[in-house]
């Protein structure tokens, strides 16, 4: 009897193990074509596969084979005009197939790049793999926290402007009626007293007159319970409950004087991706403002941050001030979390970096949840550097570290990530 | 007709598939082929997917493998072209094996499916369980398990020598992988049970017996009185991959071990790629001539007929010489044009078929048919049962190349004086010995720097392709020593086409 069985459901992604050890083995190849790829993309554009394309010949696996020339004879089909002994002109580029034998020809011609889909997580990977990122950074995906106030109840404590009436007025009415209550039973015994000594005594006899006054002395016990005391008080309570944010705004700024160059404007750019990646898994909604200057300061469409060219000084403060207006314009009132990243070669106007320094401590930071510098170059640390290090020891929220390749970003954001993982 | 064949209910028309039409179509099959006298293996039908159709494309076929980059590239380029609708995943797999596995896709239609059913099933299995090839050279019961000795075993060196050295020397051993092939000794029955025990005791012995062979080195100087040096190997040595197992000096256990399995699959796969046009002449001849069968009964519904006959006929094109398409002569074509010719002479035969064969005009056909599925191979089934009138009907002619000559010359055409000629050289095109190089083990220095050298046999004036050099580069990461590959053309001259120097030492020698 035959065996008919249902495979579909079994193991799927049989070849997922071959697929790694391809990945692995062209992991150069692969790599370049990430690279590349991240020089050409947006920085936002971090959700995609990325198709990457590789040599044929790297892939080729060699076997032992005939090569063309020599002599061949063979047999084809569909004869429509030769006759035995017949000669009959080369085909030009081997069609027909007369001139190296079969399977030769057929690889030579396939002279095309090797071409596949590189998955999402797959480039990520490689991406972060440029970065060393530990392991954990790259699998956690932990959302900083916002708190927002809300009602809890009432407290007996608080501000005035927090003084809830009616509760507080309910509470001195109970307390009235507690502390008098005594006062007023001895008070209807000695009314219905008072009615049977006068109705037996008359009304000046002295029993009644002791009476009326021991009665009116109740009556201003009673009278002097207060109205209202601090006891009665009741305050709205609000407490501050931790609620995920779901906006940011990243600054990008950027040096872009004559001595920041390709290279290190590519470094930089995986540097500002890097951010962008991190807040993306953290937030709904990101803006990006990208800010790039020399000795005046402009914002920017991506495009032109990236790749249009300017030359002459630089003067850091006119970005900073740039960021400090629009933050004040488009981003305040406790609505967004701002992330500022800044690159630079280092190169400032001397008298300009305690400016810097200034804008960057009293208004920028105070609003900021994370600002980031990267210095670019091999160099000797220039004034810049030398202010921002003041910086560094008195905020929490300021980073900076100097670069020289991709490798060493990440530290920029180990505080944040650490932050995060908290 | 007879009547009780009239009461039949018919089979399941439409294009959606279930698992009891399914069986139905098989129950009905499996009637028919025995009704022929094909004999099988037990049939076992897997129903799959496409992308683990793909995953069975990737590891060549087999349902288990060990894993390699090349098969992820290989699911790779088979999944963009499925992605893209390039290409259409074959109909079928089928596999060699006790039961005979036969792959559905889950997208085919019902139509397909039935298809597929005659054609793997029933035909392929019969082909696999009679030809001599596939009878010498495989053996059904064990390949499964042998696989996943294969894969297990292969996974362990992964553990224990790191990916990636097991990597490499995989790389290798499939560079070597069509000279890995004994093309004359009968190789013997495993299962995975007595290989693992023996693999076990190979390790143990087989170093013991290399360093044999090496022992003699030291000893040089006292036997260098002239006497005639002990040639290594006694004869050269066709089987590459074996002999490296057997004696690269430096390798260790458990590499020699990867090599034998790397060499066990190649050899498993050597019918196959002797069979090819039989093969699936075969199996076209049975899933055509069964369905027709089933509809001849009224079993099959019209609209089944249309789609069978459809793709059936797609299979079976051959595109002539000049078009931008032509790719070779169609196996699937000339297979069955082939086998339906020699049931034609068998029940119709023509004055020209009793002067060509006359020993099978007008011979029982089913006789004859079982004659030649067993005891043939391409090469020898064209050379003896390529007909005039196959010859006719595909217009073939032959053509001559010689690269010194600044034309080709058609050497032979479809008629009298032409059809021995255009026969000889078709059969020729068959054989695996013209189509691939030609090289041995010539020699291994065994007193000097244990070098080795291999000889490339020219024939007919063919030069080796390009790439050998990489190849050379990969025998020599085998061989730990030099490796040479010289090359000898018909006058006897000898030329070194590829040298690669290498003087690896074992670490602590």
């Amino acid at each position: 009897m035959v065996r008919i069985i249902d495979r579909r459901f079994d193991s799927k992604k049989k070849s997922a193990v071959n697929r790694q050890r391809f990945v692995r083995r062209f992991k150069q190849q692969i790599r370049r074509a990430v690279s590349d790829a991240i020089d050409g993309r947006s920085i936002r554009d971090l959700d995609n596969g990325e198709s990457v394309s590789i040599p044929t010949k790297d892939l080729s696996e060699p076997h032992f084979q005939n090569g063309k020339g020599g002599i061949w004879e063979q047999v084809f089909p569909g004869n429509d005009q030769f006759s035995s002994g017949d000669q009959v002109r080369r085909p030009q580029g081997g069609a027909g197939g007369s001139g190296g034998g079969g399977k030769a020809s057929n690889e030579g011609e396939s002279e095309d790049d090797f071409v596949f889909q590189l998955s999402r997580d797959e480039f990520l990977d490689i991406f972060f793999d440029d970065l060393e990122l530990p392991n954990l950074v790259r699998t956690q995906l932990a959302r900083v926290t916002d708190f927002k106030s809300q009602r809890a109840g009432f407290t007996s404590s608080g501000v005035p402007a927090n003084i809830n009436i009616v509760r507080s007025m309910r509470g001195a009415l109970g307390r009235r009626l507690a502390l008098g209550s005594p006062y007023r039973a001895r008070l209807r015994e000695l009314q219905q007293e008072l009615d049977e000594a006068i109705a037996e005594q008359g009304e000046d006899s002295e029993r009644v007159h002791e009476l009326r006054e021991e009665i009116g002395k109740l009556r201003a016990r009673i009278e002097a319970i207060p109205f209202i005391d601090s006891f009665d008080l009741r305050y709205n309570n609000r407490i501050r409950i931790p609620q995920p944010t779901t906006q940011a705004v990243m600054f990008c700024v950027m040096d872009v004087s004559g001595s920041m160059d390709e290279e290190k404007k590519a470094t930089a750019k995986r540097f500002f991706m890097l951010l962008y990646l991190f807040l993306n898994r953290t937030y709904e909604h990101i803006e990006v403002v990208f800010i790039r200057h020399h000795t005046i300061a402009k914002e920017t469409d991506e495009d032109e941050f990236f790749h249009s060219r300017e030359s002459g000084g630089t003067v850091v403060s006119s970005a900073l001030e740039l960021m400090r207006d629009i933050i004040r314009e488009r981003y305040a009132g406790g609505q967004w979390n701002i992330y500022g990243a800044q690159a630079s070669d280092g190169d400032n106007w001397d008298n300009d970096s305690p400016i810097c320094r200034r804008i960057l401590d009293d208004e920028i930071l105070p609003w900021c949840q994370y600002f980031a510098y990267i210095e670019i170059t091999p160099g000797e640390p220039q004034n810049l550097w030398r202010e921002y290090e003041k910086l560094h020891a008195s905020s929490k929220n300021f980073a900076m570290q100097r670069i020289e390749s991709p490798a060493d970003i990440y530290p920029v954001f180990r505080e944040l990530f650490k932050k995060s993982l908290a | 007709m007879k009547p009780a064949l009239k009461k039949r209910i018919p089979l399941p028309a439409g294009s959606e598939w279930t698992f009891e039409s399914i069986e139905r179509y098989h129950t009905e099959i499996a009637r028919v082929a025995a009704g022929y006298g094909l004999d099988t293996y037990p049939v076992q039908i897997e129903v799959i997917t496409a992308e683990q159709m793909m995953d069975a494309y990737a590891s060549v076929g087999m349902p288990v493998n060990y894993h390699h980059w090349s098969f992820g590239k290989q699911f790779l380029s088979t999944e963009k072209g499925y992605r893209r609708g390039q290409m259409g995943l074959a109909y079928e797999i089928v596999i060699n094996s006790n039961p005979c596995i036969a792959y559905l896709m889950e997208e085919n239609t019902l139509p397909m499916q039935g298809l597929v059913i005659a054609h793997a099933a029933y035909g392929h299995n019969s082909f696999f369980k009679g030809n001599y090839l596939f009878r010498t050279w495989t053996n059904a019961d064990a390949i499964i398990d042998y696989l996943i000795f294969a894969r297990n075993y292969i996974a362990q060196c992964e553990e224990r020598h790191g990916v990636e050295d097991v990597e490499l020397l995989l790389d290798s051993c499939h560079a070597l992988m069509n000279l890995g092939v004994d093309r004359y000794k009968r190789p013997p029955k495993l299962s995975m049970a007595k290989e693992k025990l023996r693999q076990e005791e190979r390790e143990e012995y087989l170093q013991t017996q290399v360093n044999d062979l090496w022992r003699t080195l030291p000893t040089h100087d006292v036997r260098s009185d002239g006497r005639k040096e002990r040639r290594f190997p006694e004869e050269p040595e066709e089987n590459l991959l074996y002999f490296i197992e057997k004696n690269a000096p430096l390798l260790e256990p458990w590499q020699r071990e990867v090599v034998r399995i790397v060499r066990k699959i190649a050899q498993y796969f050597f019918p196959q790629r002797q069979t090819q046009v039989m093969n699936e002449g075969w199996a076209t001849y049975w899933h055509y001539t069964l369905l027709n069968t089933l509809y001849d009964e009224d079993l099959l519904a019209d609209s089944f007929m249309l789609e069978f006959l459809q793709s059936h006929t797609n299979v079976v094109y051959q595109p002539p010489y000049n078009v931008r398409w032509y790719n070779g002569i169609n196996p699937y074509a000339l297979g069955f044009a082939m086998w339906t010719d020699i049931r034609r002479i068998c029940e119709h035969p023509t004055d020209e078929d009793r002067q060509w064969f006359p020993d099978i005009a007008g011979s029982d056909w089913r006789e004859t048919f079982d004659f030649a599925m067993r005891n043939f191979k391409d090469e020898s089934f064209v050379a003896q049962y390529l007909s005039p009138k196959v010859m006719r009907d595909f217009r073939m002619f032959a053509i001559f190349d010689d690269e010194h000559e600044d034309k080709l010359k058609v050497s032979a055409i479809h008629d009298d004086a032409g059809f021995r000629h255009v026969r000889e050289i078709l059969s020729e095109h068959y054989n695996l010995g013209s189509r691939e190089p030609n090289i041995q083990v010539w020699n291994v220095d065994l007193r000097g720097d244990r070098s080795l050298t291999l000889r490339h046999q020219r024939w007919q004036d063919r030069p080796l392709a390009e790439n050998a050099e990489e190849v050379v580069k990969h025998i020599a990461r085998l061989w730990g020593f030099t490796v040479r590959l010289e090359s000898t053309n018909d006058a006897g001259e000898v030329e070194l086409l590829h040298e690669t120097r290498l003087e690896k030492r074992k670490a602590g020698n």
